[in-house]
C-alpha cells in the first residue's frame, strides 16, 4: 500500500490519528491531497452536513456545543470543523471556537478540527469542503461547519452544507442589516439564541418580517427557533427541525440540491485546474513577467493582457 | 496551487491556576510570527491535551503551568501522548517550574523550559527551529 | 479659588519660555536626551518639568480638600499614619489547614498585625479535595479547606475578635465566610464582632483573574447575598475587595486598572441597591484592593485618584449622604508580575519602592511580596524580609510622620488630575456599553488588558523599557541560589483520607436535607447566606455546596480574547 492508501484506510476505519492527518495534507494541498481525496470520495454522501453561521458574539461554540451533546444522547457520532480567520498581515491565525467544545474532546464519538481561513473568502477554508468529506468517509453521521462569524457575508457555506442554520443573538447591533445584506438566502434555520433576553422577541419579529418579504413558493419555509444555548434550552427542538430538513432533502430536494452543489463543485475544480495549469505553462514562458511588467507600466491594462495570454496557452493547448 | 504548510500550536494551561497572561502573550506572538495557534483555555486536563494535540494534527505542543503541579500533570500529559502516538510532536514548557525540577522534566520529553520573563522572539525561534519534519 | 495668583502665573509662563529659549537649548546641545519622549505605564506622555502652569485650574478646597473630609484626596483619615499605621497583612497559605495554623502564628509573633488567608486551586474552583480536577494542586498553592473542619483547625487558638481576617476567594466566598462564621459561633464572638473581608468581586474574574464558577449574573448576584448579608448581620465585614489588583497583574495599565476597578465597585453598589438597602446603609463597607507597580509616582497619582473619584461617584451618582460611604478604603499589594527570577534579590529593592508609593498613596494595607515569588511559595526568611520591609518605611522613613507629603507637587497634582480624568472617560465608555456585564460580553475589558500586556511584552523586548537583570544588566546565572518551599504529595494523601473520614462520620441524613433546602433556595433566587451556614454546620463540604450551585446556575466558559 501506497502512503495515500493507507491513509485513506485509517480514514475509512475511523482512526482518528489518520483523520487528523488527512485534514492536515487536505489543508496544505500537499502532493497527495487530490489522491487522497478522490480514494475517500466513493465512500462519502452518508452524513448529514449543517453549517452554522452569523455574527460574532451570537453564541455559536456554545450551542453547536450543546447540539452535539444532543445527537450523542441520541446515539450519533458528530464531526466538527470550526473555522477562525487568518490574518491577512501575518499569515497567522488564532484558533478558539474549540475551548467551547473542549468537554466534548475526549468523547469517541466526537472529533473536533479548528481551520484557519487562509485567507478564502465567504467564511470558510479552502479545506473545509474536502475536511468535511474526511469526516464524511470517516463514519460521522453528523458534519458540522462553523464559519468564521465575522458577520460578513459568509454564503460559501451553502457549497459545503445540506442544511445551513443562521444565528443571530439579540443586542448585537445591526445584526438585521447583516441578514438582509446577504445571508438571509442561505439560510434554512433561523436560531435565535440567547433568548431569554428581554428583547428576543423582538429579534424573531425582525426576522419574520425580513422572511414575509420573499413570498416565493417554496416546499421549504425556514422556521425562526428560539434557544439558550447556556441551559441547553430550545436545542431538542433545532434538532428536531433539522431533522425535518433532511427529510425533505432526502424525498426530492435532495437530487436537485446535491445537483447542484456537484455543478458548483464540478465548475470550482475546473477553475482552480485551468487556472493552475494554464498559469504554469505561462511562468515558464516567461511571457508572463513580461506583461506583469507591462501593466505594471501601464503599458497594456489586466483585461487585455489576460486575453492576449489566453489566447495562447489555448493555441498552445490545441497544437 | 502551492503547497501551503503552516506551524501548527497547541498552546494548553494544564492545572488548576488561572494565569493565563504569558500563556497569551506566547500565542499571540506565535500568532503574528504566521503559525495557526490552538488555545483551549485554562484548566484542562491531561486526556483533554492529548486528546485535542492528536485530533488537531500540531506540531508543536506549549504547555504553560504556573500552579505547582507540573509533577503530577506533566508525567501524565507526555504517557498520553505517547500512547497516542504523538511522539513525533516537539512538546516545550513554560511557567513557574523551580530549576531543579528541569532535569526531571527533559526526561519526560519536554524539550524544552522557559521560565517567566522569557523574550517571545526566543520562543518563536526555538519553535521554528524545532518544528519535526514532517511529510 | 485657583491655587496661584494670575499674575505670578503669568510670570512662570513667561519666565518657562525664556527658559524653553535659552537654558534648555543650550543644555539640549550639550547632550541630547535618553529618549525622544517619556511615557508612564498608562501610556501617558511625562513632560520634561512640571510648574504652577500644571495646576493653573486646580481648586485646593474642590480638588483636594483635608484629611479625613471630601473628596478624600489626600486620606480618608484626618491623621494618617500619624494615628494609626497601615495594617501588614501577609497574605499566606500552603499545605494543610495545620501547616498553615502555624505560619499563622508565625506571623502574629513577627509583628503582623492581620491574617489573610491563601487558599489553594481547588478550594477556589469550589472543588473538594478529593475531586478528580484537585489531583496534583491540594495544598500547593494555598491552603485546602474543604470542610468546616478545615477551618477549625486553621483558625485553631486565633481568637476571632481580636484579629481581623481577610479571605481570598471569590466564587466560593459564600462558603469560607459561612465557615468563619461558624468558628466564630463556636468561639463564643457575637457575629457584629467578627471583622474581615471577603474579597468576593466575582466581576474582575471574567476578565482579569479567571477563576469563575458560575456564569456572570449568578456570580454577581453571590456578591450581593455576602453585601446585603453583611449589611445586616455583620457590620464589621468587609463584603467584597474590590479588586484592580488582578486586573493590573493580568496586563492592564495603571488608568485601566484603575478604571475597571471603579467601574465593578458601580456595580455592586447598583445590584445592592435593587436588593431594596440604602445606600448609607451598606457603602461604607465596601473595601477595595489595588496593585503596586513599578513607576513610582505614577501610582502614588492613581491611589489619590481613585480615591477622589470614588467619593464623586458616591455622592453624586448614588446620593450617598453619610461621608463614610464616600470612603475608598484600600488594601494594597507589590505587583507581582514585577518580580524576576533572575537575580531575585533586586526583588526587595522594587517591593521596597512599590510599598513606599502605596504609603504615599494613603492606603489601609498592605501585603509586600517576598522577593523569591517568581521561583516559589516564600520561605519564611523571605517572608520576612517583606514583612520587615514595611516596618522599615513605617518607622524608619519618615514618610509617616506627616499627611499625604506629595501633596502640592507639581508633577503628583496634574498626573492625578490626568488619571481621574481619562478613567471618567472610560467610565462613560461601560455605561454607554450597557455595563460591566455586557462589556464582559463584548470581549471589551479582555481585550483592553491583552493589547496592553502584549505591548508591555513588545517593549521589554524591543528594549523600549528596561527591566534590570531581565533584558539589561544581566549576569550569567548559576544555579538557583535560594532555598525553595516545596509542598509534600502526602499533604494531598492526608488532606483527601481525612475529608473521606469526615464524610463518612458525619450525620449524611442531615446532610442531604440542607442540600435539597439549598437547591430549593437557589432556584427561587433567595439570599443563600443563611442556608449555607446552616450547611457547613452540618459539615457539608464546599465541593458539595458549589455542586449545588453548579447544577442550579450552570458553569461559566471563559471567553477568550488575545
Amino acid at each position: 500500500m501506497t502512503k495515500v492508501e493507507e491513509l485513506a484506510q485509517g480514514v475509512l476505519s475511523g482512526e482518528i490519528r489518520s483523520i487528523a492527518r488527512a485534514i492536515t495534507v487536505i489543508e496544505n494541498n500537499a502532493p497527495e491531497a487530490k489522491k487522497l481525496v478522490s480514494s475517500i470520495y466513493p465512500h462519502t454522501g452518508k452524513a448529514h452536513i449543517i453549517g452554522f453561521t452569523g455574527a460574532g458574539g451570537a453564541g455559536k461554540s456554545t450551542l453547536i456545543e450543546k447540539i452535539v451533546r444532543e445527537y450523542r444522547r441520541n446515539g450519533k457520532t458528530v464531526g466538527v470543523v470550526a473555522v477562525d480567520p487568518t490574518s491577512p498581515f501575518t499569515g497567522g491565525a488564532f484558533l478558539g471556537d474549540r475551548i467551547r467544545m473542549q468537554e466534548l474532546s475526549t468523547d469517541p464519538g466526537v472529533f473536533i478540527r479548528s481551520m484557519a481561513s487562509r485567507n478564502y473568502p465567504g467564511g470558510i477554508a479552502r479545506a473545509t469542503k474536502d475536511a468535511v468529506k474526511v469526516l464524511d468517509a470517516a463514519g460521522k453521521d453528523i458534519v458540522i461547519v462553523e464559519t468564521v462569524g465575522a458577520g460578513q457575508s459568509e454564503v460559501e457555506i451553502i457549497k459545503v452544507a445540506q442544511t445551513v442554520v443562521v444565528v443571530h443573538a439579540p443586542g448585537l447591533g445591526d445584526e438585521i442589516q447583516a441578514i438582509k445584506a446577504g445571508i438571509m438566502e442561505i439560510a434554512d434555520i433561523f436560531v435565535v439564541n440567547k433568548a431569554d433576553r428581554e428583547n428576543a422577541n423582538k429579534t424573531v419579529m425582525d426576522i419574520q418580517a425580513i422572511l414575509q418579504l420573499n413570498n416565493k413558493e417554496t416546499a421549504w419555509k425556514p422556521p425562526v427557533l428560539k434557544t439558550v444555548a447556556l441551559t441547553g434550552e430550545g436545542v431538542p427542538q433545532l434538532i428536531e427541525k433539522i431533522e425535518e430538513h433532511r427529510l425533505l432533502l432526502e424525498k426530492g430536494l435532495k437530487h436537485k440540491g446535491s445537483r447542484e452543489k456537484a455543478e458548483a463543485e464540478l465548475i470550482e475544480a475546473i477553475k482552480e485546474k485551468v487556472v493552475s495549469s494554464v498559469l504554469e505553462g505561462l511562468r515558464k514562458e516567461g511571457e508572463f513577467e513580461q506583461l506583469v511588467g507591462e501593466i505594471v507600466e501601464r503599458e497594456i491594462d489586466p483585461a487585455s493582457a489576460a486575453e492576449k495570454l489566453l489566447k495562447k496557452a489555448l493555441k498552445d493547448a490545441e497544437a | 496551487m502551492q503547497t501551503e504548510r503552516k506551524i501548527r500550536v497547541l498552546i494548553a494551561k494544564p492545572g488548576l491556576d488561572s494565569h493565563d497572561r504569558g500563556a497569551k502573550v506566547v500565542a499571540r506572538a506565535l500568532r503574528d510570527a504566521g503559525m495557526e495557534v490552538i488555545y483551549t483555555g485554562l484548566r484542562q486536563t491531561p486526556e483533554q491535551i492529548a486528546e485535542t494535540a492528536l485530533q488537531e494534527d500540531v506540531d508543536v505542543i506549549g504547555l504553560s503551568i504556573l500552579s505547582g503541579a507540573h509533577k503530577t500533570l506533566f508525567p501524565r500529559i507526555m504517557d498520553l501522548l505517547k500512547k497516542k502516538g504523538l511522539t513525533d510532536v516537539t512538546v516545550f514548557a513554560g511557567g513557574i517550574i523551580p530549576e531543579e525540577d528541569v532535569e526531571e522534566m527533559k526526561k519526560l520529553g519536554i524539550k524544552e523550559v522557559f521560565g517567566p520573563g522569557t523574550p517571545t522572539e526566543r520562543i518563536i525561534k526555538y519553535v521554528l527551529e524545532n518544528v519535526p519534519k514532517r511529510t | 479659588m485657583t491655587m496661584f495668583d494670575q499674575k505670578k502665573l503669568e510670570e512662570v509662563k513667561r519666565e518657562r519660555t525664556r527658559w524653553e529659549q535659552t537654558t534648555l537649548p543650550n543644555w539640549l546641545k550639550q547632550s541630547r536626551e535618553r529618549k525622544t519622549e517619556f511615557h508612564n505605564h498608562s501610556g501617558m506622555q511625562v513632560k520634561r518639568v512640571y510648574t504652577p502652569e500644571d495646576m493653573e485650574n486646580m481648586d485646593y478646597m474642590r480638588d483636594l480638600g483635608f484629611p479625613g473630609e471630601y473628596p478624600f484626596t489626600r486620606g480618608v483619615h484626618a491623621t494618617m499614619y500619624r494615628g494609626r499605621l497601615w495594617t501588614m497583612r501577609m497574605f499566606s497559605g500552603f499545605g494543610t489547614a495545620a501547616d498553615t495554623n502555624r505560619r499563622f502564628k508565625y506571623l502574629l509573633k513577627e509583628g503582623e498585625t492581620g491574617l489573610s488567608i491563601a487558599f489553594d486551586y481547588p478550594t477556589i474552583m469550589g472543588y473538594d479535595s478529593d475531586h478528580p480536577m484537585a489531583k496534583g494542586e491540594v495544598g500547593i498553592c494555598g491552603v485546602a479547606i474543604a470542610s468546616l473542619k478545615d477551618m477549625e483547625t486553621l483558625l485553631d487558638g486565633i481568637p476571632l475578635d481580636k484579629v481581623t481576617t481577610s479571605m481570598t476567594i471569590n466564587g466560593p466566598a459564600p462558603i469560607l465566610l459561612a465557615m468563619y462564621v461558624a468558628v466564630g459561633d463556636t468561639q463564643g464572638v457575637p457575629r457584629e464582632k467578627l471583622g474581615g473581608t471577603t474579597q468576593n468581586d466575582n466581576l474582575k474574574e471574567f476578565f482579569a483573574q479567571n477563576l469563575c464558577i458560575f456564569p456572570p449574573k449568578a456570580s454577581v448576584k453571590l456578591t450581593t447575598d455576602i453585601i446585603e448579608y453583611c449589611a445586616r448581620h455583620l457590620p464589621r465585614w468587609n463584603p467584597v475587595s474590590i479588586s484592580g489588583y488582578h486586573i493590573r497583574e493580568a496586563g492592564a495599565t495603571a488608568l485601566q486598572e484603575l478604571a475597571f476597578t471603579i467601574y465593578d465597585g458601580i456595580s455592586y453598589v447598583e445590584s445592592t441597591l435593587e436588593r431594596g438597602l440604602k445606600v448609607d446603609d451598606f457603602a461604607y463597607r465596601l473595601s477595595f484592593f489595588f496593585a503596586s507597580h513599578n513607576d513610582f509616582i505614577e501610582e502614588i497619582a492613581k491611589f489619590r485618584a481613585a480615591r477622589r473619584l470614588w467619593a464623586k461617584l458616591m455622592k453624586e451618582r448614588f446620593k450617598a449622604k453619610s461621608p463614610r460611604s464616600m470612603w475608598m478604603r484600600m488594601h494594597v499589594q507589590t505587583s507581582g508580575c514585577t518580580l524576576t527570577p533572575q537575580q531575585p534579590l533586586n526583588n526587595i529593592v522594587r517591593t521596597t519602592m512599590q510599598a513606599l508609593s502605596a504609603v504615599l498613596g494613603g492606603t489601609q494595607s498592605l501585603h509586600t511580596n517576598s522577593f523569591d515569588e517568581a521561583l516559589c511559595l516564600p520561605t519564611e526568611e523571605a517572608v520576612r524580609v517583606a514583612l520587615r520591609t514595611q516596618q522599615i518605611v513605617a518607622h524608619e522613613s519618615g514618610v509617616t510622620s506627616t499627611v499625604d507629603p506629595l501633596a502640592g507637587s507639581y508633577y503628583v497634582e496634574a498626573l492625578t488630575n490626568e488619571m481621574e480624568e481619562k478613567a471618567w472617560e472610560y467610565i462613560h465608555k461601560i455605561d454607554d456599553m450597557g455595563g460591566a456585564i455586557p462589556a464582559i460580553e463584548k470581549g471589551f475589558f479582555q481585550k483592553e488588558i491583552a493589547d496592553s500586556a502584549y505591548m508591555y511584552q513588545r517593549e521589554i523586548e524591543e528594549k523600549k523599557r528596561v527591566i534590570v537583570g531581565v533584558n539589561d544588566y544581566t549576569i550569567a546565572e548559576g544555579k538557583c541560589p535560594i532555598e525553595i518551599l516545596r509542598i509534600e504529595p502526602k499533604v494531598e494523601t492526608a488532606q483527601v483520607a481525612s475529608l473521606r473520614k469526615l464524610k463518612r462520620e458525619r450525620d449524611n441524613r442531615k446532610v442531604k436535607e440542607v442540600l435539597d433546602k439549598l437547591h430549593y433556595s437557589a432556584e427561587k433566587d433567595e439570599n443563600l447566606m443563611p442556608t449555607i451556614i446552616e450547611a457547613v454546620k452540618a459539615y457539608v463540604s464546599l465541593g458539595e455546596i458549589t455542586e449545588v450551585l453548579r447544577m442550579v446556575y450552570g458553569e461559566y466558559k471563559e471567553l477568550i480574547v488575545i
